[in-house]
């Protein structure tokens, strides 16, 4: 299953779509290609494999919350990384048809980073879940709203802070309602 | 890219009546499809917006049958939590059990697979194919109106999952496919039956093309209808039969090929079923759906294919009991009934994942109703629903 390690060739498409602007090259352990940028070139990079190295579809939008204590550490990192993976479905090199992997880091005081929806409109649903499950916003997004989690919900689930057992919204809805009923006496029973 | 409808939904409020002062337009109508609707197969919730008869607008509200999957992912260990893989795809449970043990085998370095192994997964995630679509052109059918080729399609199911019940117990959760291998050897007799369920179905499946595909009332109501141009399918990542039947010659067996696939599409034993447009337009609701009867007959060669090659040998490679994976990261797409599965998964070298992130091609084909509705008449949104084949299960996850 684990693919050999190979070094990324300068004459790969990747490699060529992305020159010059400033962001590391590799192969993950898993055989595709990773690319790792600022986040305020995330955009840029996006649209150049899409239109030079002929990304036609976008795989996969998530993020991975790393949960560093941005005091403690002696080189500071941004808590959230958010994943973009794009698929060539058409150019098939040796057999083998072509993944990329983009990665950002993005702080927890201003997480939020471009959104590609105008790039492949199959993006927005993930999008959407990352915002719900994360928090993280994405800019240029019109219609960027809760997904899955109720839309009054005020948590983000997939935090790393966030209760392994939840935070569910009847719990919610029971303390709103006891606050409620504790301020105006005239509200009957349920 | 086509352009997307999308309105929000204030309660209280009367409808945006942008259309009202037009005589030949009445009232716009808001018109809830679900939680509770026989097209959805689950609690999927469309929030439809008519004109008369003419849709103008579609919004898929998701998260009904949110079970956190990826939560739990996060907080069990990497063996403990192929239970939970079952349950997203609930129709593809072997398909999603092979998922998740391929991407954690990929970050584990010298771990060997054995070649017995390989062939009771391909053989089971093929048989588990074959039940997924029976499902999905079953309940297609029932959809709308035609009630016979349900009970047909669920006749042969049956039996499929008898055998799954015979290699390991469960008949809906299997957890056969572990990571390293499979836990239990085909029981004496097994393979034979397969065999027999193949020869059966070869002659049945000519059945269902005949009761179902040709069937007049059938091509009227689904050819022409919904209809995914190729280049939008590419642009809402559509994968699978939702890709191949916008005529995109596309499957990840072939094209990225894990376990033994490449061997075996080496050998010539299966082809990729690609639509045409043979009754409408090339990407229509037929064409979906053909898609999926054609692939039927593909799996039985495969399995045929194995029952051929298997030999006797181990079934599981050397797995610690505690499974500590290397840190790193690795993502391993396979090609589910409903298209591409992928997993995710972030490593810090510990017992528990970072990160197990689940990329449900229903979650990604289920985005394009949105698209594809507008325009479309009120009675069609079942057949378009029905078409994309999505499990709610694995939308919410």
């Amino acid at each position: 299953v684990s693919a050999p390690q190979q070094p990324l060739l300068p004459s790969d498409s990747v490699h060529t779509a992305l020159a010059g602007l400033g962001c590391e090259l590799s192969i993950g352990r898993d055989g595709i290609a990773t690319v790792v940028l600022a986040r305020e070139l995330v955009h840029e990079a996006l649209a150049r494999l899409r239109d030079r190295a002929g990304f036609e579809q976008c795989t996969l939008v998530t993020a991975v919350d790393h949960l560093v204590d941005e005091a403690e550490l002696a080189t500071p990192r941004e808590r959230y990384e958010v994943v973009w993976q794009l698929l060539c479905t058409t150019r098939v090199l040796g057999g083998r048809a072509e993944r990329v992997r983009v990665r950002a880091r993005v702080p927890e005081s201003d997480a939020r980073v471009a959104s590609c929806v105008d790039l492949w409109p199959g993006a927005a649903y993930a999008e959407r879940e990352c915002f719900d499950m994360f928090g993280i916003r994405f800019d240029g997004h019109a219609g960027l709203k809760r997904l899955l989690m109720p839309e009054e919900y005020e948590h983000f689930p997939l935090r790393k802070d966030f209760p392994h057992e939840g935070i569910e919204p009847d719990k919610l809805y029971r303390a709103w309602d006891r606050a409620r009923r504790e301020t105006d006496p005239a509200v009957p029973h349920a | 890219m086509s352009p997307v409808q999308t309105f929000e939904y204030t309660p209280g409020a009367p409808p945006a009546g942008e259309l009202a002062d037009d005589p030949v337009h009445g009232e716009l109508l808001r018109l809830n499809m679900g939680p509770q609707h026989p097209a959805t197969h689950g609690v999927m919730r469309i929030l439809l917006r008519t004109d008369g008869e003419i849709l103008t607008g579609a919004q898929p509200h998701l998260g009904y049958l949110h079970r956190c999957a990826e939560k739990i992912g996060e907080n069990v260990e990497w063996l403990q939590y192929l239970p939970y893989t079952d349950r997203y795809d609930y129709l593809s449970a072997m398909n999603n059990n092979l998922g998740y043990s391929m991407a954690v085998e990929a970050l584990l370095t010298g771990l060997e697979i054995p070649r017995r192994a390989e062939m009771l997964r391909i053989i089971c995630a093929e048989l588990n194919r074959i039940g997924s679509h029976l499902i999905a052109y079953g309940t297609y059918g029932l959809d709308i109106g035609a009630f016979t080729p349900f009970f047909y399609a669920f006749r042969e199911r049956e039996w499929m999952m008898a055998l799954f019940e015979k290699i390991c117990g469960a008949r809906l959760t299997y957890s056969y496919i572990r990571i390293g291998g499979v836990f239990n050897d085909a029981p004496p007799g097994w393979l034979g039956e397969v065999e027999r369920f193949c020869d059966t179905f070869e002659q049945k499946w000519v059945e269902y093309y005949d009761l179902l595909m040709q069937n007049h009332i059938f091509v009227k109501r689904t050819a022409d209808v919904g209809v995914i141009s190729r280049e939008m399918a590419l642009d809402f990542g559509l994968t699978g039969p939702m890709l191949r039947g916008s005529g995109v010659d596309w499957d990840l067996r072939r094209d990225m090929p894990y376990s033994l696939y490449g061997e075996i599409w080496k050998a010539g034993a299966f082809k990729i079923p690609v639509a045409r447009g043979e009754k409408g337009t090339l990407g229509d609701c037929w064409d979906r759906t053909w898609v999926r009867v054609a692939e039927m007959m593909e799996s039985i060669k495969i399995v045929r294919w194995c029952l051929a090659n298997i030999e006797p040998g181990p079934i599981i490679g050397d797995v610690p009991k505690v499974l500590r994976v290397p840190a790193g990261e690795a993502y391993v797409g396979i090609e589910n009934p409903r298209g591409e599965l992928g997993h995710y998964v972030v490593s810090d070298g510990g017992k528990v994942a970072i990160r197990v992130r689940v990329r449900g091609p229903s979650f990604v084909n289920v985005a394009v109703t949105e698209a594809l509705m507008p325009g479309t008449l009120l009675s069609d949104s079942v057949a378009i629903v029905g078409s994309t084949d999505v499990v709610i299960g694995e939308t919410d996850r």
